[in-house]
């Protein structure tokens, strides 16, 4: 069904990059409107998830000119669904850098690249077009060059420098497997391409662009073996930057990777086989990295590549139950990412420093917080009945009726070692006995933020942590969208029909 | 670079290099031109006045920060592209006067999203330019 409104997640991000770029020197004016239009973006997405969920697949064709010739979004269960989550992750880290972020940061934008940044993550979610889904990545990572070396501190140019030279990378290879795809296919709208490449007859070199499409989103995605740029970067940055990257960055190209894999080109053995290794080898290198390290970002860092397996795990089983339990977690794991690394950046403001080895403590001395934080950790683990549980089940099972046996495996051991990283991380920051740590000059304390900065910073752990425990506790819901969306994924026909407006016979 | 022939070259050169960018502005919608192109040249017209005459002097001219040109030249081509939703038409769908204006021809919302584009190429390239040889 046709609905020009559809667009409107993306277009209200824009504006209020935009509004904000009006008030460039006023941080306390961008503070405000940030707060304000990052509720009403939220507002936005939830109507949108609603008129999905209500009507069915939503499009609209840019402009006017039909598809497949114009360019078109999209909005089916799952965009609306990652533009949600889009949405709210990005209200709780734009929530959570007004009190955490100092003032001269924010007078280099932060605010508005923080929304240029989110505006095209919506619009690759939402887009139909794959040439468009590039475009997306480039304002992504456009954006996120930015952020990361905001600031100027010269630990953070050196992880820039890793992130930039792969991301850069990872955009040439998708760019030349869009160019050959196309060369191929003569088409660029994802609708279309799904008919066009099945009926390609020279089989490997439709193998081949599958291939640069994998290497391309499996750059970004950080799966084995081309994870190692994310750890070495992502503890640079201040926490709420980390925040939005943790938790979305990555995403987006599992996004990007289920998409393609689910439309365009559908997994053969090879393929598959491939996708399984890439993610058994993921979510060892992940969980055995995590073992190693002492600062708690980049144990956080190493378990985003872990977990990252999981969700290719379940694309390499390709049943409609292992997709249920990819999308599963990829929804509980965007929400318990992200509050990850802003409780990172409440521990760094509590303590004055991350290395595990000389924090501890913090229990005695602040039991609310440390309850509050315990959630997310423990659902991260997958401690029944909080959300990570389940989606490890739905993962666990599809292996297992795929005859998976060796993968199941590895997923068992992702979670065991995670559960391990997690409870020495709860022994040595909460439990230990502290010790006085000196003063530091330049890191501004907890206590001595004003009463509204530290409430800016409590209140968005507590959302996060109310939806993932929401997740975890009415997990029927989202087992039900979940259900829904692999098995839209699983026969592509509604969503090809509804963007080309013809009745199609799928394979 | 301070040779008097240059430098008076330089006065008259800015306006009408100035003038020049809008005629490729307004021309660009079905023959070479247009936002981008335009700002570029608009951009050149300042950076020129500022080898011939000094940064200081160019500034005076300009009177406000170049990077106020950004935001204002977003809202344009935003609003121009977002427009056709108040009447239920997609995102970007081209709207167009039934009458041409004289000398500029037909118009439409593509020429304020190319005139948001002039506005945000010279707001981009002079910040720049004005940055680089501020340190400098």
């Amino acid at each position: 069904m046709n609905n020009p409104y559809i667009v409107l997640p993306v277009i209200f991000q824009l504006f209020t990059a935009v509004l904000l770029m009006f008030f460039w020197f006023r941080v306390n004016a961008q503070r405000l409107i940030t707060i304000i239009c990052s509720l009403i973006s939220v507002g936005i997405a939830i109507w949108l998830f609603n008129e999905v969920y209500n009507r069915g697949i939503l499009t609209m064709q840019a402009g006017e000119w039909q598809a497949p010739f114009g360019i078109t979004f999209v909005a089916d269960i799952f965009s609306a669904t990652m533009v949600l989550l889009t949405a709210i992750s990005g209200m709780a880290v734009a929530v959570f850098s007004t009190g955490s972020i100092r003032n001269a940061r924010l007078k280099f934008g932060f605010f508005p690249i923080l929304n240029f940044l989110l505006m095209g993550l919506q619009g690759a979610f939402l887009t139909g077009d794959i040439f468009n889904l590039y475009v997306w990545f480039e304002i992504i990572i456009i954006a996120s060059f930015v952020l990361i070396t905001i600031g100027g501190e010269k630990a953070q140019i050196e992880g820039a420098m890793k992130y930039v030279t792969m991301n850069l990378l990872a955009s040439a290879i998708f760019l030349t497997a869009i160019a050959i795809l196309y060369g191929m296919a003569g088409s660029l709208n994802m609708a279309d391409l799904s008919g066009q490449v099945a009926q390609i007859e020279n089989r490997g070199l439709v193998n081949v662009v599958a291939i640069l499409f994998l290497v391309g989103f499996g750059i970004k995605s950080a799966v084995f073996p081309l994870y190692f740029w994310l750890p070495a970067s992502y503890h640079t940055p201040p926490p709420a930057i980390s925040a939005i990257f943790g938790g979305l960055l990555t995403k987006v190209g599992v996004y990007a990777l289920i998409r393609i894999f689910t439309l365009i080109f559908i997994p053969d053995e090879f393929l598959s086989n491939l996708l399984i290794i890439m993610a058994a080898l993921t979510i060892l290198s992940g969980g055995l990295g995590a073992i190693l390290q002492v600062n708690m970002r980049k144990i956080f860092s190493y378990l985003i590549v872990c977990h990252i397996g999981f969700m290719i795990a379940g694309l390499g089983i390709y049943t409609e139950l292992a997709i249920l339990g990819a999308i599963f977690y990829l929804i509980h794991d965007i929400i318990v990412k992200t509050n990850l690394f802003l409780i990172s950046g409440l521990i760094f403001k509590l303590k004055g420093t991350l290395n595990i080895e000389k924090l501890g403590g913090i229990y005695k001395k602040y039991p609310k917080y440390s309850l509050l934080i315990a959630i997310p950790l423990f659902s991260l683990v997958g401690i029944p009945p909080l959300s990570g549980f389940w989606s490890k089940l739905f993962l666990i099972e599809g292996g297992y009726l795929e005859g998976q046996y060796t993968l199941v495996g590895f997923i068992l051991l992702g979670s065991f070692l995670t559960l391990w990283v997690i409870a020495k991380l709860w022994s040595e920051v909460f439990w230990k006995e502290s010790v006085d740590l000196p003063k530091k000059i330049n890191v501004k304390y907890f206590y001595e933020l004003k009463p509204f900065k530290q409430w800016a910073m409590i209140i968005p752990i507590v959302i996060l942590t109310v939806i993932s425990l929401y997740i975890g506790l009415a997990a029927e819901h989202i087992i039900v969208l979940s259900k829904q969306i692999s098995s839209e994924l699983m026969n592509p026909s509604a969503y090809i029909e509804a963007v080309l407006g013809t009745k199609t016979d799928m394979p | 670079m301070k040779t008097i022939i240059f430098k008076t070259a330089s006065t008259y050169l800015l306006p009408l290099l100035v003038l020049f960018s809008i005629f490729i502005l307004l021309r660009g919608h079905y023959l070479p031109g247009g936002g981008f192109v335009g700002g570029l040249i608009a951009s050149i017209a300042f950076v020129i006045h500022s080898f011939a005459n000094g940064i200081d002097q160019t500034k005076s001219i300009i009177k406000f920060h170049p990077g106020f040109l950004m935001p204002i030249g977003l809202a344009i081509a935003l609003l121009s592209g977002a427009a056709p939703l108040l009447i239920g038409e997609s995102f970007m769908t081209g709207l167009w006067f039934e009458e041409p204006v004289s000398v500029i021809g037909m118009v439409g919302s593509a020429l304020f999203f190319d005139t948001g584009v002039y506005l945000v190429v010279i707001g981009v390239t002079l910040t720049i330019i004005f940055t680089i040889s501020e340190t400098l």
